[in-house]
């Protein structure tokens, strides 16, 4: 009969269990790191002084930071939409495309100038990227999570075809586009913060980490203050109760997807017209597929989303460094640390909930009853 | 009041033993708990062979959880099990079978697309050919058929059969695991009054012979119709075992409660005035292409209560949906206070004051996960009452839940608290709250109190009455015939999708069942005849 549901407290659930599995995976990761004979803690050392050591490196690692915001905060309003949105990469690859395209078409005008249409570009080409298979979502039933994996690997055809055919460099056979001039290339915060006597070295963070704070708020704000979020909400949690309540899933789905592909988009902003200068085959180079990760241990909340990409900036800035700085930990032997994260962090993310249930449970159930009685 | 202050009469306290047996099953101080909630407290039950007993309680009393605990679901955390005297521990079905207990659930377990033969034989072939357990199933299917009354034509297929079969099929499934006692969870839920009675009859043959009937139900009709000893559970503790004929429906409500219940619902004669809501030759196809609502005529004016009566998935459920705009129909005009709403969603329904209360709060009425503040402006979250500028305005919302939550009583009042975490009967308070409190002119109504508790049945059914006697229309779906007959000004008889009678509330049961079945008219056979047409 009526059972009280266990529910955790908020505190657990957001703090306790993130950290336990982050714990946990890097507990496996060291086990690793034992097994090809390097002492672990060594490794942590390097890969904290790598990532957050200096200006430098926090300056990278916010950067990594920039781009798992965006994709995580992509992933989780699909996911309160009840869709497991997988597509961030070619959403965030097509995106790169209508950046190049507003950023090459305005070349020399100022930054400040072109910043708004990059921004708009890369918002209108990830959500419309993200709207086919939203449509077949809606309105067909096609499973979201199988059209946006294939919608990845469109993207990926897609931008192979066009900087090879149509926007590649002229007279090159390299599958980019020419570099944009420096007048309208997104300035590094190193470049902006000079003159303040701050040095970030050659860090490439720039105002894209700003537009994913605010971005970070916007989700906030969007989907547990407004009509739109309520409603994306109730069609995630219950579309029963939706269609009961006058909302049309349908519609919400498409919206929310929309919503997520823009997001999305908003990586195109930081890599192609700050970090790299011009429209590269790699857009995304995996951050899309980390955003699900980010997403996941972030609990779908932009708090725990900017905490879950901060850690997984740090993961790639530090392992970037641990190869330098320990030669037998190759570029490969980071992806296996990493991928032990996600692995812990993402997919595993609930393993240690029955357990933490039976600790914690209690309180706030009891509270509950004896309140009823 | 506690439970000593109740007056019990003396010499019935404890069930009358026959001492040349052991009981059947014994109960000695069980305790179960889940976290703080005391589900069973220091349970002590004898059950004697060769009796149908009955066990009644709230909802979350703790039948179900005691069930489970005789069944091996759940394993009890002090207490001892004895069966025939002999003290047992189970810890699964597998056992619990083994020592002849069978249970018959309220949500039936068969495979819907094997033979009942299939069914019955499953999970017992007891060889590695399945022929000779069909051969065995076959033949006791025979005798039992013989005996008990107990009818199924052995290689039906599950999925045609009726639901009163579906349930002699789980009977028979126990039976043929040798099940010397019978537990049955709320079996008359989804029978017609006809296919109770001839359950009943088959329970009375079964305790004849010797077999030993455990009863759950909430219908205290039933306890008085069938059992010899009657249990009655309040808030995980056993407050009273009777011989039945010692007593009466009133104290058993009593101890169930423990405070007196107004068991008849308190009203005045209705004052209908213009009609409020029409349905015309309306017609409602599913998925498959069945008809599920088939040419339906109706009116319900104002100040008046319209039931409609009907053995659960006649198309009640669907008739609401498609009068609350969630479905559409395939034919056939609905009409508010004479404009015609027909194909409007729920939305425009709202804004033009039709309210719903639905069936299925847990999947279709709250989110579960969302607090009450959530779940307060569910279907109103476009009211401009709610939104500041872009945003939603949670203190007006707050201050909305808080105040209905007071004048509805809901418990805990706290109105951030999950849905979830609410009892049955609180969160149809807080469905109920919601769309009662919009005052709309019209409210449908699908099962305002299943599974919900006695004292909130009696808060639901006053907020009914008073939204009534304020002059609007509600139109009433419900699976107890009692609570259409008490609530409701007129009848509506659905079979088979059709509407097949209308009758006054004061109608004998017997005539209102009879038009349930089908049997009143020619329209039940047509439906029957096609409802078998329908399924392959």
């Amino acid at each position: 009969m009526s059972l009280a549901r266990r529910e955790l407290p908020p505190f657990v659930d957001y703090v306790v269990l993130p950290a336990v599995n982050v714990i946990t995976a890097f507990a496996a990761a060291g086990l690793v790191v034992l097994a090809i004979g390097e002492n672990p803690i060594e490794v942590v050392k390097i890969m904290i002084v790598g990532a957050l050591g200096n200006a430098e490196n926090i300056g990278y690692t916010l950067y990594y930071t920039t781009n798992f915001i965006f994709t995580g905060l992509s992933v989780a309003v699909a996911y309160h939409a009840g869709l497991f949105n997988i597509g961030p990469e070619g959403q965030s690859t097509v995106a790169g495309i209508g950046v190049a395209l507003v950023c090459l078409a305005f070349d020399g005008a100022p930054w400040w100038l072109v910043l708004p249409f990059a921004v708009a570009a890369s918002v209108i080409f990830g959500a419309g990227w993200a709207l086919i298979p939203a449509w077949l979502q809606a309105r067909r039933g096609s499973h979201i999570v199988i059209t946006t994996i294939m919608f990845n690997f469109l993207a990926a055809t897609l931008i192979v075809y066009l900087l090879v055919n149509v926007m590649g460099k002229a007279g090159s056979m390299a599958t980019e586009t020419r570099m944009l001039t420096d007048a309208t290339r997104l300035p590094f915060f190193a470049t902006l913060l000079k003159p303040f006597g701050i040095d970030l070295g050659q860090s490439p963070v720039n105002p894209s980490f700003l537009i994913a704070i605010v971005a970070s708020v916007a989700v906030w704000l969007l989907v547990w203050h407004t009509r739109l979020g309520y409603e994306i909400r109730t069609v995630g949690t219950n579309s029963q109760a939706a269609v009961y309540a006058g909302i049309d899933p349908a519609r919400i789905i498409i919206i929310a997807m929309l919503i997520s592909g823009g997001l999305s988009g908003l990586l195109a902003v930081n890599e192609v017209m700050a970090v790299q200068g011009r429209l590269l085959i790699d857009v995304a180079q995996g951050a899309g597929f980390v955003g699900i990760a980010v997403a996941l241990m972030g609990r779908s909340h932009p708090l725990g989303i900017a905490l879950a990409a901060f850690l997984f900036g740090i993961l790639y800035q530090g392992g970037a460094e641990l190869g330098f700085d320990i030669p037998k930990i190759t570029r490969d032997m980071i992806v296996v640390i990493q991928a032990l994260v996600i692995l812990f962090a993402g997919a595993l993310g609930n393993m240690y909930r029955p357990m933490l249930e039976r600790i914690f449970a209690r309180r706030p159930a009891a509270r509950a009853h004896e309140a009823e009685a | 009041m506690t439970p000593s202050e109740l007056h019990y009469p003396d010499d019935a306290t404890a069930p009358p033993r026959d001492h040349a047996r052991s009981p059947a099953i014994e109960l000695i101080g069980v305790d179960k708990r889940f976290g703080t909630v005391h589900a069973n407290r220091d349970i002590h039950l004898v059950v004697e062979k060769g009796t149908v007993h009955g066990i009644v309680g709230e909802n979350g009393a703790g039948k179900s959880t005691l069930m489970s605990i005789l069944y091996g679901f759940y394993h009890a955390d002090h207490g001892r099990i004895l069966i025939d005297g002999q003290e047992v521990t189970i810890s699964s079905s597998h056992e619990a079978i083994r020592h002849g207990i069978g249970m018959v659930h309220q949500q039936f377990m068969l495979v819907d697309n094997f033979t009942v033969l299939e069914n019955i034989i499953l999970g017992a072939e007891g060889d590695r050919l399945v022929a000779k357990a069909e051969r065995r199933a076959r033949a006791l299917l025979v005798r039992l058929a013989r005996d008990y009354d107990l009818k199924v034509h052995p290689d039906a297929v599950v999925s045609t059969l009726s639901v009163g079969e579906q349930q002699r099929v789980e009977i028979l499934k126990a039976l043929f695991r040798g099940a010397e006692t019978l537990i049955l969870d709320e079996p008359t839920a989804v029978l017609t009054p006809a296919e109770a009675d001839h359950l009943f009859r088959i329970l009375a043959q079964l305790r004849d012979e010797g077999k030993t009937v455990l009863l759950i139900t909430h219908k205290l009709r039933e306890i008085m119709a069938i059992t010899d000893t009657v249990s009655v559970m309040r808030q995980g503790e056993m407050v009273a075992t009777w011989p039945t004929r010692a007593v009466t429906v009133e104290m058993i409500a009593e101890a169930m409660v423990g405070r007196r219940v107004l068991l008849r619902v308190d009203k005045g004669p209705s004052d209908p005035g213009r009609t409020l809501l029409a349905a015309e030759h309306l017609t409602v196809k599913d998925g498959r292409g069945v008809t599920v609502v088939d040419d339906v005529s109706f009116t319900v004016r104002a100040g008046e209560i319209v039931g409609i009566a009907g053995v659960a998935g006649n198309g009640q459920s669907e008739l609401i949906e498609v009068l609350a705009g969630i479905i559409q129909p395939t034919a056939g005009h609905i009409t508010l206070a004479g404009e015609d709403i027909t194909g409007l969603d729920p939305a425009d329904l709202r804004d033009r004051g039709l309210a719903h209360l639905p069936e299925d709060r847990q999947r279709v009425g709250l989110v579960l996960p969302f607090g009450g503040c959530e779940n307060i402006i569910l279907g109103y979250q476009d009211d401009p009452k709610y939104a500041r500028g872009l945003f939603l305005d949670w203190k007006a919302i707050a201050a909305t839940a808080k105040s209905v939550f007071a004048s509805y009583d809901v418990r805990p009042g706290n109105a951030f608290l999950r849905a979830a975490l609410f009892s049955g009967g609180n969160q149809q308070k807080i469905v109920c709250a919601r769309e009662i409190e919009r005052d709309p002119s019209v409210l449908l109504v699908g099962q305002p109190t299943r599974g919900v508790d006695i004292g909130a049945i009696e808060f639901i059914h006053k907020r009914l009455i008073a939204l009534r006697d304020r002059g609007k229309a509600i139109l009433l779906v419900s699976a107890e015939l009692d609570e259409i007959r008490s609530l409701s000004d007129r009848i509506l008889v659905m079979c088979g999708g059709r509407i097949v009678g209308e009758c006054a509330p004061e109608t004998p049961e017997s005539e209102i069942g009879l038009m349930m079945a089908g049997l009143g008219d020619t329209a039940g056979e047509r439906s029957e005849r096609r409802n078998q047409g329908a399924t392959p």
